[in-house]
């Protein structure tokens, strides 16, 4: 013993407090606190998002036109990633070692924690290179997720394109996360949901080079992805390509609409441009160069695209007339190349005169129509001009006018049949006359509307009375069978006969004869709209045959002068296509004329 | 009487049994640290555990013979001991290999030895020895520097290879000497030192100077009694120091708030001395005193941390959370605290662990095993761990208490002081409450240098200790 003995109590205290300091501690980390827990998951575990594959696109026939092909992304964990060799990294993947800094610096902005894609859309054989060398890179991982592949070669239009999702998207759909891909436009934009497919996951243990150890618990928490639907369109894939062709070099649309069930057979905006163009390493620099093109191929003629309709409108106006009672099939009246209204001249072209209401469909006769539009707008059961207005605005909209028609582009334009509001602040007064709005009588002045509404309206009058909702897809369900409705329009059945016989004759010995067939009675109506800005646009809508139409069709050719010069022969040719299966000797000139007509340059 | 029969009886069996279990545990959690599927077996001599099962043979191997050794041995070469190893002390800086940039290996036939891990049973040998000589004071001047010197050139030579957490271990020494008499106040300045050391580079000058003269108000307060006297010495200060502001606008002196301060305290320190009573006045001086050093600490410590390697300042920034970035240098604690404190109340189970097994966490069978223990084990098995390492050391305690001999006595503290010094800091870099200084834990931490070292350092002590009836003070 000895005098400090006591001591050894100062001496195990300090150790013991030190120790239950240390108890407490860790009660605390392991016990009270569950963030580490989190960390630890995060830490060890990657999920591995399995992509679905994307529905497939076939065509009315069962063509396959769309699909899907494998391409990888060059993800990395910036936190995992040590010094490596550059050069060899740029020089598999064929970048610049300035372009690879930036996507670095990019990801690391992102995140240092999570994955992020470093380079996408890796080509087979890089990625085969890529694979052998990806040890010596830790923090790099390849995925796995499937791209666009087309089986035409146009056609862009229709089926629209795939981006990388936006962050707004993302924050609107949590399905969503960055570096996913989401349609853009068309039909990829608008049946995204049914194409898209449910991701999958499947949970991985990792290391801290994030190399795989195995599945967490043998995969009983792994999801398997499940693949999107597929979408059967209603093109007809060979009349699509035929008609693609036929409009290379021209600006303009065409749409066919099979009458009685709405299908759209064909739609061609042009120019177009191959969606291929858009999948890729080269997609950025293809769709700067699509940006640039001053006729405008990103945009859909065919829907968002509204032009005058012309005299194919005088169809509606004859209709209208009919129905209104305010004319008859047999009322004539005259024109020597024009007519004066109330000291406003109607120009005209030569034809026999006076003419009933065939006759004037034949020949397009624009006075005539003015004079209909005129017993309409002067109709005495209407307190005015201004009165009766409504009533006729109300009969051009039932033919599916100045609204959206088709559920299944998201970029259609309603185009514009004007208000009578509209003229009051045009003409700053409600007392306005017909000679003030006459223009629209002949399709011209301030009524706009889509390639695909002037084929919806042939349709209509093949239909003798309504139109089918037209549409692109056909339904794969309850919910999008709903969307497809019959719209009747406000006009008896029986008064589209007369109508139809100055169709006939149109194509047989008037307007439309470059459009004429040997084997159909097609009807159809030219027209030939101003355009102040260079020449005149051609327009021909027609369907075909005159009992049972199988094919309604409207083909709009910007600059294309007079209707008959390039839209009616386009669209005989097309029918012909359609209902025949081939092409006519008698016609190879007139097809060789079409293909190689240039309007563009 | 049969001396292997007297041997036997006379062993501490207890702590041998405590020895064993830890040396076990260590093992199995070096096995589930860096398990692998390909290398299942535990005796697998290719992988760690395997190794340290030889380790443990051969260590058992070596706790024999040391048993075997008559204890007068230890007392008897305890110098010459400690002579040959600070001679390969200094031999390893001469000719040792260099791993993670410290010098402090000799490489044998594929097997490395770490000279600095055998240097601690031999300076507790050494310092046994001179404390517990006939007439030993601790408090004598000439007494403090024998000891001293002792403890100063293992670590200074330790310190150049440069291994500042094995150097750090001699301070545990202190314990030793307060309890062979080294004055209290002594303890109470170096936790002072410790606590003003954080708080300097914790906090900003100004607020430390002010805190250690808050601290010289009160015990002044404590010693006088009387507190109008207080108000004015406040009141004194507080005039001195804007006067001081007022003079350095005047004359745009160059000083910066810290100085002012102090030259406010040094002249309320004259003035009070010649105007107070000298009542209490030794105590007064004291107060004074201790409060100039605590600011020379102070002053001290901002100089010092500028010398310390940029490793260690990191590890000492992150200890108290100065600087956060995770991915760098704080990044082992952080990993460190997330595979314990995923491990929950009851631990995710043996060779379940995640975090140390995928080598989130750094160094995982060495410093950091004890990730391991708490990830698997959870806080029970932490907490058992814990526990039976306190016990043990407080073992080690009993034992020495119970010596007749000074030399066995002061060795049994040793042995208890460093050990505890092992744990306290090891367990503590790892959940984060002391600085990540590197020094592994004793029998968990994979290493043959280690556990022999530990071994040998127990071993002498139960020796010394099974001896004790045989000894006559």
């Amino acid at each position: 013993m000895n005098k400090f003995t006591h001591r050894r109590a100062v001496i195990s205290g300090i150790m013991i407090c030190i120790f239950a300091v240390y108890i407490i501690r860790l009660f605390y980390l392991q016990v009270m606190d569950d963030s580490y827990k989190m960390s630890a998951i995060n830490n060890s575990q990657r999920v591995e998002v399995q992509y679905p594959a994307r529905g497939l696109i076939f065509d009315r026939n069962n063509t396959l036109l769309v699909y899907n092909q494998a391409a990888y992304d060059l993800m990395i964990i910036p936190r995992q990633m040590q010094a490596f060799d550059t050069t060899e990294l740029t020089s598999i993947l064929g970048i610049t070692k300035e372009s690879l800094v930036k996507s670095l610096e990019r990801c690391k902005r992102y995140s240092r924690y999570k994955a992020s894609s470093l380079v996408s859309q890796i080509t087979d054989n890089k990625y085969a290179m890529l694979q052998e060398k990806l040890y010596k890179y830790p923090g790099f991982f390849i995925q796995t997720r499937t791209l666009r592949k087309y089986n035409i070669s146009h056609s862009a239009d229709v089926f629209g394109y795939i981006g990388e999702v936006s962050s707004a998207q993302i924050e609107r759909d949590s399905s969503y996360a960055p570096g996913d891909y989401i349609g853009v436009n068309g039909l990829e934009k608008s049946y995204e949901q049914v194409l898209k497919g449910t991701k999958g996951k499947k949970i991985l243990l990792v290391d801290n080079y994030n190399r795989t150890k195995g599945s967490l618990k043998d995969g009983a928490y792994d999801e398997p992805a499940v693949v999107g639907g597929n979408l059967t369109t209603t093109l007809d894939i060979r009349l699509q390509e035929y008609a693609y062709h036929l409009m290379q070099n021209k600006k303009g649309g065409v749409i066919a609409i099979e009458p009685a069930t709405g299908e759209i057979l064909l739609k061609v905006s042009s120019p177009g441009f191959d969606p291929q163009w858009l999948v890729g390493l080269e997609r950025g620099t293809n769709y700067a160069k699509l940006q640039q093109n001053p006729n405008l191929p990103l945009f859909d003629r065919t829907v968002m695209a509204t032009y005058p309709p012309g005299s194919i409108f005088k169809t509606i106006m004859g209709l209208i007339g009919l129905q209104e009672g305010v004319i008859t099939p047999a009322s004539k009246f005259e024109c020597y190349g024009g007519a004066s209204f109330n000291g406003r001249f109607m120009s005209c072209h030569n034809h026999p005169s006076p003419l009933d209401l065939r006759g004037a469909i034949q020949h397009s006769c624009n006075p005539y129509f003015v004079n209909v539009f005129r017993r309409i707008l002067e109709n005495s059961r209407y307190k005015g001009v201004r009165d009766a207005y409504d009533p006729w605005r109300d009969q051009v909209m039932s033919f599916g006018l100045g609204q959206q028609i088709c559920p299944d582009f998201l970029n259609e334009l309603p185009g514009s049949i004007p208000t009578r509001e509209h003229y009051d602040r045009e003409f700053k007064t409600q007392n306005w006359y017909y000679t003030y709005v006459m223009s629209l009588a002949i399709g011209q002045g301030a009524l706009l509307m889509t390639p695909l509404q002037m084929a919806n309206i042939v349709s209509c009058i093949a239909n003798r009375g309504y139109y089918i909702t037209p549409h692109i897809v056909r339904p794969m369900d309850q919910e999008h069978a709903a969307r497809i409705k019959k719209h009747p329009v406000n006009i008896k059945s029986s008064y589209f006969e007369c109508i139809i016989d100055g169709m006939e004759n149109a194509v047989k010995a008037g307007t439309g004869r470059n459009a004429a067939s040997d084997s159909v009675v097609i009807c159809g109506k030219t027209g030939t709209i101003q355009n102040p800005h260079g020449e005149d646009h051609s327009a021909f809508f027609a369907f075909a045959p005159r009992e049972n139409p199988q094919i309604a069709i409207l083909v709009y050719v910007e600059n294309g002068e007079w209707g008959s010069s390039y839209a009616a022969p386009i669209a005989g040719l097309l029918i012909e296509q359609y209902l025949t299966g081939t092409v006519p000797e008698r016609k190879n000139a007139l097809e060789k004329r079409m293909l190689e007509a240039n309007l563009i340059d | 009487m049969n001396r292997r029969s007297d041997l036997l009886t006379n062993l501490d069996w207890l702590s041998i049994g405590m020895y064993t279990l830890l040396v076990l545990l260590g093992w199995l959690n070096i096995y589930a640290a860096v398990f692998d599927d390909t290398h299942s077996k535990i005796w697998d001599v290719t992988q760690q555990y395997g190794k340290q099962m030889l380790w443990i043979g051969t260590g058992i191997v070596l706790a024999g013979v040391i048993l075997l050794t008559d204890s007068k041995f230890f007392t008897a070469f305890s110098f010459v001991i400690y002579g040959l190893t600070i001679g390969t002390l200094v031999a390893v800086l001469l000719f040792g290999i260099r791993v993670n940039g410290q010098v402090g290996w000799f490489e044998l036939g594929g097997v490395r030895v770490q000279p600095a891990e055998f240097a601690k049973f031999a300076t507790a040998l050494a310092i046994a020895n001179v404390m517990s000589r006939h007439g030993f004071k601790m408090m004598r001047f000439s007494s403090l520097l024998q000891v001293g010197l002792l403890l100063a050139i293992p670590a200074g030579l330790i310190l150049l290879q440069p291994d500042t957490g094995s150097a750090l271990v001699y301070g545990s020494f202190l314990l030793v000497m307060y309890r062979e008499g080294l004055h209290g106040s002594i303890l109470l300045l170096c936790c002072i030192t410790i606590a003003l050391f954080i708080f300097t580079l914790l906090y900003s000058p100004l607020a430390v100077f002010g805190i250690i003269i808050g601290g010289a108000l009160l015990a002044f307060l404590y010693y006088r009694q009387n507190k109008q006297e207080l108000y004015r010495i406040l009141i004194f200060l507080v005039f001195c120091f804007v006067f001081g502001m007022f003079l350095r606008w005047l004359l745009k002196l160059p000083v910066s708030d810290n100085r002012l301060l102090l030259y406010a305290y040094l002249l309320t320190n004259i003035v009070g001395v010649f105007f107070v009573y000298r009542r209490k006045m030794k105590q007064i001086l004291l107060v004074i005193l201790a409060s100039w050093l605590c600011i020379g600490a102070t002053i001290t410590v901002d100089y010092v941390f500028e010398k310390l390697q940029p490793h260690q300042q990191d590890r000492i920034n992150n200890l108290l959370g100065i600087e956060t970035d995770l991915t760098g240098a704080g990044y082992n604690v952080h990993q460190s605290k997330i595979a314990i404190g995923s491990g929950g109340f009851l631990g995710k189970g043996f060779l379940e662990g995640t975090q140390t097994k995928f080598n989130f966490v750094p160094e995982q069978s060495t410093d950091f095993i004890f990730c391991t223990v708490g990830e698997e084990w959870g806080f029970v098995g932490s907490t058992v761990v814990i526990l039976l390492f306190m016990a043990f050391i407080l073992r080690m305690i009993q034992l020495a208490e119970r010596q007749r001999s000074d030399f066995s006595r002061i060795y049994g503290y040793a042995v208890a002081c460093i050990l505890f010094f092992h744990v306290a800091i090891n367990i503590g870099m790892t959940i984060g409450v002391a600085p990540v200084i590197g020094i592994p834990l004793p029998f968990f931490s994979y290493g043959g240098s280690s556990l022999w070292a530990f071994t040998i350092l127990i071993f002498i002590f139960l020796r010394l200790d099974a001896n004790r009836l045989q000894v006559f003070s």
